[in-house]
């Protein structure tokens, strides 16, 4: 499980990815401004929902590379033949994941809230949602990934089968935003993230053995 | 240890690939799949590797599997010895086992080169080195032959004949002429093929 992980923390690094991930998100982020036009408190508003929306974008970003590959080269067919249990592999690949796309994606966050300019409190709050609620993301792109892993059109499948249900991820994220609500919103982001966490690992597992034979 | 296909059949889509298929090995023992292209080979080695159930039939094996299949899964990047660690570390074998087995495909001298530079050829002896490195007494080889030049066959009939001297079990698919002495035979008609 640990050797799994590792291996897929260097491949997510070293293919630029989460170089790629951190570029896109914080594209998006700046296409907003432009958009809305620079009222700076317009944008002080509505900026915290913007890198929530972002975020989730990005995490779209390397959903095809998490488990195709592996499925095409041969590793998963070695795995099990090893006696290693696909949701094992997916549950190793979702930490690797998360390790791999959300310290860059929050880091990357601070320099967001200063383009938005976000007060201080948002931004806590922006960091707070984000730690709760990548978990959640990681095992939601990783039985992404699994599920479209077989398929030839399967990055733009993959945006039509992960947004929607990245959906509750979004609503409770952008929800702790509110500082007198807040708190119920960031539990109800968290029992969503776990809920996810939990699952992922059997869909995944058993998306990957369909998609073998 | 032992290997046993009892009446198998294997189906590809609503296609009958073969049916009946019945053999059972012992330590020591061979079997060459033979048959032309798309009879079933790789399905057969699939099967028995336990990636694909049987249609019909049951597959016994007792003790662990070694697979050789067509996909390499060696990590372009990495470096041959690297990517080996990592499989071995997975297989329970040490440091020491990779680089035996580089040796014995002839391949210690590319230990340090990254996979994505090694040719077809080259590539299919680092995945046979990954099976020998395995320290597994079930090798199951899904034509070990494709891509090998005359001096690597020679290599590879030898890994095989000291594997079953050392009480190994191998079962090879191949459309290649293969010296593994006294192996049987297990012939796939065309029928099922379209």
């Amino acid at each position: 499980m640990l050797a799994l992980t590792l291996r897929d923390v260097r491949r997510g690094y070293a293919g630029g990815g989460a170089t790629l991930v951190v570029a896109f998100f914080l594209l998006v982020t700046i296409l907003f401004p432009f958009a809305i036009g620079p009222d700076a408190v317009v944008l002080a508003r509505v900026g915290g929902g913007v890198i929530w929306a972002a975020a989730l974008l990005a995490a779209l970003l390397p959903v095809e590379r998490l488990v195709a590959p592996d499925l095409e080269s041969g590793v998963l067919d070695q795995l099990r033949v090893r006696g290693v249990s696909l949701a094992l592999v997916a549950a190793a690949k979702i930490v690797a994941h998360w390790i791999a796309f959300a310290p860059p994606l929050m880091l990357a966050t601070v320099i967001a809230a200063g383009l938005l300019d976000l007060s201080g409190a948002t931004l806590a709050r922006v960091e707070i949602g984000l730690a709760i609620g990548t978990p959640g993301l990681a095992a939601l792109a990783v039985t992404t990934g699994a599920l479209v892993a077989g398929l030839r059109s399967g990055s733009a499948v993959a945006g039509l089968v992960m947004l929607p249900l990245a959906v509750p991820l979004l609503i409770f994220g952008a929800g702790g935003l509110d500082p007198v609500g807040g708190a119920g919103a960031f539990k109800l982001l968290g029992a969503v993230s776990l809920v996810l966490v939990a699952g992922a690992p059997f869909v995944a597992g058993a998306a990957m053995r369909a998609g073998m034979d | 240890m032992s290997l046993a296909f009892r009446g198998v059949a294997c189906d590809r889509g609503a296609r009958r690939l073969f049916e009946g298929v019945s053999f059972a090995l012992a330590a020591g023992e061979a079997a060459v799949v033979a048959g032309p292209n798309g009879v079933g080979k790789s399905s057969l080695i699939r099967i028995a590797a336990g990636l694909l159930s049987p249609a019909e039939g049951e597959v016994a094996v007792t003790g662990r599997i070694a697979l050789l299949a067509e996909a390499a899964a060696l990590d372009a990047e990495r470096t041959v010895c690297e990517a080996l660690r990592f499989w071995a570390g997975l297989d329970g074998a040490d440091a020491a086992a990779v680089t035996r087995a580089l040796n014995d495909v002839g391949l210690a001298a590319l230990a340090g080169v990254p996979v994505r530079m090694l040719s077809t050829g080259q590539r299919r002896r680092v995945a046979m080195a990954r099976v020998v490195a395995s320290g597994t007494p079930i090798w199951l080889l899904d034509e070990p032959g494709n891509g090998l030049d005359a001096a690597s066959l020679a290599r590879l009939e030898a890994l095989i004949a000291r594997h079953r001297g050392a009480g190994g079990i191998v079962l090879a698919a191949t459309h290649l002429p293969l010296a593994m002495p006294d192996a049987r035979i297990i012939s796939l008609s065309g029928e099922g093929a379209a």
